[in-house]
């Protein structure tokens, strides 16, 4: 009931005239972000994220699976989000929607395209049988900015994961017993922020009567000053200018986001 | 012979798994409970009483109940794929029956009241440990209600009766294999809810009643304290 | 009659013997007095009754509430106050004579009202705006707390709305449905008076609320 409040959004777009927040952070500051990995036994890795009141929780599973045929040598990568109406009376039942489905792909490219998995190192045997390496992401609780929740849980999901045991002796996989070698993965984490767009402000992580105002948002994965995917989101127009300062300012909030994550990973 | 029997884990015949309950766990919610047998951990968030939709499936008498049950992908060794399946639909209804018989909906005709529940990880005796979080969730979300609903897994493991059905136990294999029975209880100990799965005489089943019961009772303690651990947000 | 706070849950028996009442939220089973609903246990004068502290808002006849317009129709407004039932507000109860086909420039689809709970039926929720202080809200700021926790907000006899208010110098509107206006004469007032209320609403089980709230803001004054 309380969203979508007219009042309330005027409120939030006359303090941020100011260069304010309602909860007193700067524009670029991030809510406490708290990180638990390998809470399950049953996942090859993962991961619980908290953004402030805002929750999510990864798991990867990996199996083996018969490599592509564009792309024999290299193991499969599938990413997955639900919006589980347990996390928001927002949320439906039923197949995931359109929202769900974009968090999942927009996950999914920044993963790909950095080459954050070495793929070539997951085959077993060309043409045949590669690692597949599922990533499932859930929402637990929604209170803005779902994305970056998703988008750091699936990186530490990734680092906490281990292959399963392989028998080599018939040649299969040991369901349900991990051996000791880590994914192949990248030095460089590829994290994904989010700037929000609200009247001709930009922000970073903004909670949910934030995120109600904002009618544009844009995705950029990257390390360092190298980025790898984007996505523009939402219905409104961005200048010129304003994409280049959201550019910049996504990589100073990676920054930020990578030095208070590192301990957790 | 029975405290003889050596169960996998090393547990006596009628010892739950450890047992973990608190309640508070999604700000969101109107009421929300973690529950864990072990390895075991069931999640629930209860929203409503609420507005039905379709308007079609509204009771004028009283407030419907719906339960959905729901087992996250990595929760098992073998990826499930994400959504519903048979399975999932099933225990979502008797999940709802088992719950049904203490809620006190009357008062509020046409609504809904929702409770999702999602395994996080399993390792058998998944819909026992989803009622017991939802009983929890509903009482946290203040529903009214006759009283709470316990629930437990009972196991026949060749002859032996046993409390709380592991993975491994689920699996057994010596004399004449496993038996299931997850049963659930109100707290002034009427049943809601009970599935067989194997082979069991007259006399044990009736002694495996019996053992729930007790069980039961144990559980419902623990639910109730962690409803009493006060927690100060929602 | 101690002034400890007890929390009781569904099914649990509360009193024991005949010299007991049954009061709301409870349930007489024969001898023993049980709790129907999870809240705080409450005795007063042989007296038994739970109340709640969670759940959603339970409507009453005289309720001032604070509502959105969902729907505009002919002859009145669709006005969500966070029930599953629906709530209407006739024409007929606004306090002015309103042209047909004019009712948007009373109040629109969005907008924030201050209604009254005139009626309530197995159809529905009539509500009116036809009393002093019932109006649209226009600027300000709206907030949400559990509406089982409004009368700690409200306070005994509003004690601890109007400490808020006289700290804030914000005009403050307490919908028993958990919906909260605030209007100050600028952002910073107004959340001050926001953060004080959450405080109250989130600290229920505290002993000396009062004294708390009164120090938070004795602090914040320090910091300025």
């Amino acid at each position: 009931m309380a969203e979508g409040i007219r009042i309330n959004e005027d409120r939030i777009y006359e303090y941020l005239e100011k260069g304010k927040r309602f909860d007193e952070r700067a524009l670029n500051d991030l809510r406490e972000i708290v990180i638990e990995t390998g809470f399950s036994k049953n996942a090859e890795g993962s991961a619980r994220v908290k953004i402030g009141k805002t929750e999510v929780i990864v798991g990867i599973k990996i199996a083996t699976a018969t490599p592509y045929p564009d792309n024999p040598k290299d193991g499969n990568l599938m990413v997955t989000a639900e919006l589980t109406p347990l996390s928001s009376s927002r949320f439906e039942s039923g197949p995931p929607k359109i929202n769900a489905i974009e968090l999942g792909r927009v996950i999914d490219r920044g993963i790909r395209e950095s080459k954050f998995i070495k793929t070539e190192d997951l085959c077993i045997k060309e043409g045949e049988k590669v690692w597949e390496v599922y990533i499932d992401i859930y929402s637990l609780n929604d209170d803005g900015n779902l994305m970056d929740a998703a988008g750091i849980g699936a990186i530490a999901a990734l680092m906490n994961a281990r292959l399963p045991k392989y028998d080599l002796e018939n040649d299969k996989m040991i369901s349900g017993e991990l051996s000791d070698t880590h994914l192949p993965l990248a030095k460089e984490l590829p994290l994904s922020i989010t700037v929000y767009k609200i009247g001709k402000h930009l922000l970073a992580d903004p909670n949910r009567e934030e995120e109600d105002v904002c009618r544009s948002r844009v995705t950029i994965a990257g390390y360092g000053d190298r980025i790898f995917s984007m996505q523009k989101g939402g219905g409104e127009t961005f200048s010129v200018e304003e994409m280049k300062k959201a550019i910049e300012l996504s990589i100073k909030v990676r920054e930020k986001v990578f030095s208070s994550i590192k301990k957790y990973l | 012979m029975s405290e003889e029997f050596k169960r996998p884990d090393g547990r006596k015949v009628k010892e739950t798994r450890k047992i973990v309950a608190k309640v508070g766990i999604i700000p969101n919610a109107d009421g929300s409970a973690m529950f864990a047998f072990g390895d075991t951990i069931a999640i629930a968030a209860v929203y409503g009483p609420r507005k039905f939709h379709p308007q079609h499936q509204q009771n004028p008498e009283k407030g419907t109940l719906r339960c959905e049950y729901n087992m996250l992908s990595f929760s098992v060794s073998d990826r499930i794929r994400p959504g519903g399946n048979r399975r999932s639909a099933e225990i979502s209804k008797i999940t709802e029956w088992a719950l049904e018989p203490v809620l006190m909906l009357d008062k509020y005709p046409n609504a809904v009241v929702d409770v999702y529940i999602n395994i996080i990880q399993a390792n058998a005796s998944t819909r026992c440990a989803g009622i017991n979080a939802a009983a929890m969730a509903l009482a946290h979300a203040g529903i009214p209600m006759k009283g709470m609903v316990s629930s437990v897994s009972i196991g026949k493991l060749d002859k032996q009766i046993v409390v709380d059905v592991s993975k491994a136990e689920e699996d057994w294999e010596e004399g004449e294999g496993p038996t299931d029975i997850p049963m659930s209880f109100t707290s002034d100990g009427k049943m809601t809810h009970i599935q067989l799965d194997g082979k069991i005489t007259q006399k044990q089943l009736e002694e495996a009643i019996d053992t729930a019961k007790e069980a039961c009772a144990k559980i419902y303690d623990i639910q109730k304290n962690a409803l009493k651990e006060v927690v100060n947000e929602k | 009659m101690t002034d400890e706070k007890r929390l009781v849950i569904p099914g649990e028996v509360i009193a024991e013997g005949n010299d007991y009442l049954p009061g709301e939220w409870t349930e007489k089973r024969g001898d023993e007095i049980v709790a129907i609903r999870y809240g705080l246990f409450e005795e007063t004068d042989k007296l038994v009754k739970v109340i709640p502290i969670s759940g959603t808002y339970q409507p009453r006849r005289g309720n001032v509430v604070i509502g959105k317009v969902e729907n505009v129709l002919l002859n009145g407004w669709f006005i969500d106050i966070g029930t599953p039932e629906n709530s209407f507000l006739p024409v007929s109860e606004v306090p002015r004579y309103v042209n047909r086909g004019e009712l948007e420039s009373v109040l629109d689809i969005g907008d924030m009202v201050i209604a009254k709970i005139l009626n309530l039926s197995k159809k529905g929720i009539d509500l009116t705006i036809k009393s002093r202080g019932l109006e649209r809200i226009d600027d300000g700021m709206i907030l949400e707390v559990n509406s089982n926790r409004v009368p700690r907000v409200i306070g005994r006899e509003g004690s601890m709305v109007n400490l808020i208010k006289k700290e804030t110098g914000c005009e403050i509107v307490v919908g028993q449905n958990g919906i909260i206006w605030i209007k100050g004469s600028n952002i910073e007032d107004e959340l001050k008076a926001k953060k004080a209320v959450l405080f109250v609403a989130d600290n229920i089980f505290a002993h000396g609320l009062t004294e708390e709230v009164e120090k938070m803001f004795a602090k914040e004054k320090k910091n300025e």
